[in-house]
C-alpha cells in the first residue's frame, strides 16, 4: 500500500505493456477494455489482484494487464484460481478462459467452485468455438454447425452455461455481449463486488473461424434482461436462460445474485472448531502419537 | 527352557474387521510403551469387508530395520488363517489359535510347532458376554505367552478406551485378564520366545508412514493441503485434515487430482507453503500440471504413496514401480527431485526436506513412498520441531527496481515475488517466456531458459545428502537398494557378511535425479551391482544404467509384497558363487 496521496488510477493505468495478440476484430478486446476500466472504477490495487487463466486465445488476457497472473494449463483455471484465494483471501482472484477451457476440458471443475461458492469471479469469453486451436466446435457451438471437426455439422446440442453455473449452485451469474462496453463494465464490477463465485458468460464472436455466430448474426438480438426478473429466484433464471437461448437472444444483465455462505466462511469455520491459532505448537500433535 | 529372545515377529491373521489390526495396534503400543522398537506390517484385501487380514508386529531392543523374513508366532483367529499360514510355519514356531468348537483337530497339532489353542470367541462371548473383546482375550493370552508387559497393555487400554468411559475400560481389563488367566491355567508354554520388557520408553512415539508424511509436512510449516482420496495414500490426508486447521491452515478436498495438484500450485504461488499426495493412477493425472509447476518455478511438494500398477493394478499392495513416472513422466522436459524414504522416521524428515528442496530450487518435490511403509506403523524418537532445518523460497522484497521474474542467474534460481508485493506483478506461465515472464519462443531464450530450469539440479546432492555407504573393505559386489527395500537390504547385507560374504551397500534417498557422485564412485569399486527392486522393469538399475552405463544385476520381485531380507541375502549368496 502506497502511503502517499495519488492519483487514482484510470484504465490505461492498468494495461501492460505486453499488446494484445488477437485477430484485428476479436470480440475479446471488448472484453479486456470493459475490465480495465472496471479495475478503474473499483481503483483494483494492481499488487493484490490477481489474474489467472487456462489456455485458449481468451486466457491470453492476464499478459495484457499490469496485474499478478497466472497462464496455467487447459481447463485448470478454476482449480488454480481456488487455490490462490484459499491461500490468500486478501487477493482479488479473478479467472478468465474460453468456453471450451471452462466447459469442455474444464467443466468438471465448474460444478465443485459453484457449490462451494468459492469467492472468485469467472469471466468465460464464449466464442461458441475453439478459437486458439483453429475452429473445432466447442460444447456452445450451435447444432448443425460447420467447423472444421464438424464438416458435416456439429452432432451436439450445446451446452448452456448459464443454466451450468445455476444448477450447481453458482450464487452471482450474468451474461454480458462483448461490444456493450458500459453494460459489460458494470457487470464485472458488481461480480467483483460480489462474495462468493460469480459468473459472468460474455458473448465474445471469433470473426476468424465462426462465421454462424458473429456481431452481424447478433444485431437485433441482444436485450436487457427483462426489468422485472427477480434475480434471487434460481428457478426463474434457469428458465429465462434455457427460454432466451432457444429463442436465440442474449440476454444481457443479471440473471441471478444471492449471498450465501462462501468457501472462506466454511474454512473459517473449521479452524475455528479445531482450535486454529498462530501460536500453535506441532508437539502437541507429536505428543499424542506417543502409546 | 524360555529364553530371553530380542527379534520376535508376532502375525495374527484372520477375517477383515474382526480386531486383527486392532489387536496388533495395541500390542504394538504397549510394546512401544515398554522400551521396545516394534515395526509393524499389515495387509488386508481391497474389500471393505470380510477376506483375509494380516497384522504383523515386530519387537526388538534394537533398531527395527524391516518387516523381516516370515515369522515366529502366529495368532489365527479363524480357520481361513491357520491354513493360509500353515505352509510358512516352521520347526520352533509357537501357533495360537482360535478353536471356536472347543474340539481340537488332529491336523491343527503341526508337527515341530507348538501349537496353542485358545478359544478367544467362546471366552469372549461366553464369559465376557461381548463377542467384539475376542482381540482383547487374545492379547491377554500372548502377553503372557511371550512375557509383554500386561502393566503397560493396561496403560495403552486406559489411553485408547478412558475417554469412552469407566465400563468400557473395565470390560477389556476383564477381557485381558481372561486370555492371560486360560493360559495359566490351560497352556503350558515349550517355546523359546520371550521378550523382555517392562522398563519404560522416553522420547519415543508410535506413528504410521503415511501420518509421518503429514507430521513432517506440519513441522516444515505446510499451510495448504489438497487431495483427492485413493488407497494406499488417504492417511496422509485424514492426519492433515485433523491437525492443519488447527494450525490454521486449509485443507481442500478436490474434485479429482488435476483439481488438487492445480490448487496446490495456485497456493504456492500466492506464497504458502502447499502440498499434496496421490497414488499411483493420481500421479499419473497429475503430471501435466507438475510440468507446468516446473515451467513456472512453482515450489509444490507432492508424496506418492505407491501400490501396484499398472492402471488399478494391486490397489492394496506393495509395488515400487512409480520411479519412472516421478522422474519422467511429464511432456517435455521437466526438471523436478524425487525423495524415498527407508522407513517411517523417513517419512517425518524427507518429508521436511522435500519442502526445503521445494522452496529453495522452486520447483516439483515428490516424496515417493510405498504401500507397506505407508501402513505400517513403527517406533520412533520423537522429532523435535526445535532442531530442524528449515529453508523458504527467495523472494522479491519489492525494492521498486525493474522485476525480472524468470531473471537467469548463476544457480538458475530467481527470486519470486508474492502477490502483493509492491512492484512484484508478473505473469506465472506455462508458457516459454522471457526473464519478465512474457511469452517468448526464441530459440536463444528458450535454450537459456531451458538451463535455468535444470541448473537448480546440479548442486542438489551438496545441498541434501541424503546417500548412505556402507563400504566393506574387499568386496566385489555392491547392493544399492532404494525405497522400503533399503531397510530390507540391510538386514540382508548384515546377513550375508554373517555368512562371510564380502558385501558393500549404497542406500540413495534422493532417487531423481540421481546422486551421480556417490553412485560412480560406489560403482566403481565394486565388480557386482545388485538393485533388488520391487517392480517388473527394473526401474532404478535401468535409470543407473542410463546416467552411468553400468549394467547392474537386476532382481525384481512384483508380486504385491516386498522382498524379504532372506530373498535379497539368499540373492547376494548366488551371485558371490
Ligand atoms: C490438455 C490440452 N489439450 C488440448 C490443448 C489444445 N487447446 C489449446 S486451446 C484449446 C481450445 C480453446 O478454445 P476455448 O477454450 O474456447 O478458447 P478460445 O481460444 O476460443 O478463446 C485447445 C483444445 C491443450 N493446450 N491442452
Ligand atoms: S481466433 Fe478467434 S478468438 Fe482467437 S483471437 Fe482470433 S478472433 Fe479471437
Amino acid at each position: 500500500m502506497t502511503t502517499t496521496a495519488t492519483e487514482p488510477l484510470k484504465s490505461k493505468d492498468y494495461k501492460s505493456e505486453v499488446p494484445p495478440t488477437w485477430c484485428p476484430g476479436c470480440g475479446d478486446y471488448g472484453v479486456l477494455n470493459a475490465l480495465l476500466k472496471s479495475y478503474a472504477d473499483l481503483q483494483l490495487d494492481i499488487n493484490n489482484t490477481v489474474m489467472v487463466s487456462g489456455i485458449g486465445c481468451s486466457s491470453r488476457i492476464p499478459y495484457f494487464v499490469k496485474t499478478y497472473g497466472m497462464h496455467t494449463a487447459h481447463g485448470r483455471v478454476l482449480p488454480v484460481a481456488s487455490g490462490v484465494k484459499v491461500a490468500r483471501p486478501d487477493l482479488e482472484v479473478i479467472a478468465f478462459g474460453g468456453d471450451g477451457d471452462g466447459f469442455s476440458i474444464g467443466g468438471g471443475h465448474v460444478p465443485h467452485v459453484a457449490r462451494k461458492n468459492t469467492d472468485i469471479t469467472y469471466i468465460v469469453m464464449d466464442n461458441s468455438i475453439y478459437g486458439l486451436t483453429k475452429g473445432q466446435m466447442s460444447p456452445t457451438s450451435p447444432l448443425g454447425m460447420v467447423t472444421s471437426t464438424t464438416p458435416y455439422g456439429v452432432p451436439d446440442n450445446p451446452l448452456n452455461p448459464l443454466s451450468f453455473c445455476l444448477t450447481y449452485g453458482a450464487t452471482f451469474v450474468a451474461q454480458a455481449y462483448s461490444s456493450q462496453g458500459k453494460v459489460l463494465t458494470d457487470l464485472i464490477t458488481k461480480a467483483i463486488k460480489h462474495k462468493g463465485f460469480a459468473f459472468i458468460d460474455v458473448v465474445s464472436p471469433c470473426p476468424t473461424f465462426n462465421k454462424v455466430n458473429t456481431f452481424d448474426s447478433y444485431k437485433g438480438h441482444v436485450e436487457d434482461v427483462p426489468a422485472d426478473h427477480d434475480v434471487t429466484d434460481v428457478n426463474a433464471a434457469i428458465k429465462l436462460a434455457n427460454q432466451s437461448r432457444a429463442e436465440g437472444k442474449v440476454l444481457t444483465g443479471v440473471f441471478y445474485q444471492v449471498e450465501k455462505p462462501t468457501l472462506l466462511d466454511r474454512l473459517g469455520e473449521i479452524r475455528k472448531k479445531a482450535g486454529g491459532s498462530a501460536d500453535f505448537d506441532v508437539n502437541s500433535v507429536i505428543n499424542g502419537y506417543v502409546p | 527352557m524360555a529364553e530371553k529372545k530380542t527379534d520376535l515377529i508376532i502375525r495374527f491373521g484372520g477375517e477383515g474387521g474382526e480386531g486383527i489390526i486392532s489387536s496388533g495396534d495395541m500390542v504394538a503400543q504397549a510394546a512401544v510403551r515398554s522400551g521396545l522398537e516394534v515395526l509393524t506390517f499389515k495387509t488386508f484385501p481391497a474389500e471393505i469387508k470380510g477376506g483375509y487380514a494380516m497384522y504383523q508386529t515386530r519387537f526388538a531392543h534394537d533398531k527395527i530395520l524391516s518387516e523381516g523374513s516370515g515369522f515366529d508366532v502366529m495368532v489365527a483367529f479363524n480357520q481361513e488363517a491357520l491354513e493360509l499360514n500353515k505352509k510358512f510355519l516352521k520347526e520352533g514356531n509357537a501357533l495360537i489359535y482360535d478353536y471356536p468348537g472347543g474340539d481340537i483337530t488332529e491336523e491343527q497339532n503341526i508337527p515341530g510347532v507348538h501349537c496353542y489353542p485358545v478359544p478367544m470367541s467362546k471366552i469372549s462371548k461366553e464369559d465376557i458376554g461381548n463377542y467384539r473383546s475376542k482381540n482383547m482375550v487374545c492379547m491377554g493370552a500372548v502377553a503372557e505367552l511371550f512375557s509383554i508387559s500386561m502393566e503397560q497393555i493396561r496403560g495403552t487400554i486406559q489411553s485408547k478406551f478412558g475417554k469412552k468411559g469407566a465400563d468400557i475400560v473395565e470390560m477389556n481389563f476383564k477381557a485381558l485378564d481372561a486370555g492371560r488367566d486360560h493360559v495359566r491355567s490351560n497352556i503350558k508354554k515349550t517355546d523359546s520366545y520371550k521378550m523382555d520388557s517392562g522398563k519404560t520408553a522416553e522420547n519415543t512415539i508410535i506413528i504410521s508412514g503415511n501420518d509421518a508424511v503429514g507430521l513432517g509436512a506440519l513441522m516444515a510449516g505446510v499451510q495448504y493441503f489438497s487431495a483427492y482420496p485413493i488407497t494406499p495414500a488417504t492417511e496422509v490426508a485424514y492426519f492433515l485434515a485433523r491437525h492443519l486447521p488447527k494450525a490454521n491452515g486449509n485443507l481442500v478436498q478436490a474434485e479429482d487430482e488435476i483439481a488438487s495438484i492445480a490448487n496446490v500450485i495456485g497456493a504456492s504461488y500466492a506464497g504458502l507453503k502447499a502440498m499434496t499426495s496421490t497414488s499411483g493412477p493420481g500421479l499419473s493425472l497429475m503430471q501435466e500440471l507438475i510440468g507446468m509447476a516446473s515451467m513456472m518455478e512453482v515450489p509444490v511438494v507432492i508424496c506418492d504413496v505407491q501400490r501396484g500398477g499398472p492402471s488399478t493394478g494391486l490397489p492394496t499392495k506393495h509395488e515400487q514401480s512409480d520411479l519412472f513416472l516421478a522422474a519422467h513422466g511429464c511432456h517435455g522436459d521437466a526438471p523436478r527431485v524425487v525423495l524415498s524414504p527407508e522407513g517411517v522416521e523417513d517419512c517425518v524428515y524427507l518429508t521436511v526436506e522435500a519442502f526445503n528442496i521445494a522452496e529453495k530450487y522452486q520447483l516439483p518435490v515428490m516424496v515417493l513412498s510405498d504401500g507397506s511403509l505407508g501402513f505400517r506403523t513403527a517406533s520412533m524418537k520423537k522429532p523435535d520441531p526445535s532442531k530442524l532445518r528449515l529453508v523458504t523460497r527467495e523472494k522479491y522484497e519489492g525494492n521498486g527496481g525493474d522485476f525480472k521474474r524468470y531473471k537467469l542467474t548463476e544457480s538458475g534460481v530467481s527470486p519470486m515475488s508474492i502477490p502483493g508485493t509492491p512492484g512484484g506483478a508478473y505473469i506465472s506461465t506455462g508458457l516459454e517466456h522471457a526473464e519478465s515472464s512474457a511469452p517468448r519462443y526464441t530459440a536463444d531464450n528458450r535454450t537459456a531458459m531451458m538451463d535455468k530450469r535444470f541448473k537448480k539440479l546440479d548442486n542438489l546432492e551438496d545441498f541434501f545428502q541424503p546417500t548412505e555407504a556402507d563400504y566393506q573393505d574387499g568386496a566385489e559386489i555392491g547392493v544399492i537398494a532404494w525405497g522400503s527395500t533399503i531397510g530390507v537390504a540391510r538386514e540382508a547385507v548384515n546377513e550375508a557378511r554373517a555368512a562371510g560374504l564380502k558385501v558393500s551397500a549404497l542406500y540413495p534417498k534422493l532417487v531423481w535425479p540421481l546422486p551421480l557422485k556417490a553412485i560412480n564412485k560406489f560403482i566403481g569399486k565394486h565388480k557386482k551391482i545388485l538393485i533388488p527392486e520391487v517392480n517388473k522393469q527394473g526401474q532404478l538399475a535401468k535409470l543407473i544404467t542410463g546416467e552411468t552405463g553400468c549394467v547392474p544385476i537386476s532382481y525384481t520381485i512384483y508380486g504385491g509384497m516386498p522382498f524379504t531380507p532372506a530373498m535379497i541375502a539368499e540373492k547376494i549368496k548366488e551371485i558371490s558363487k
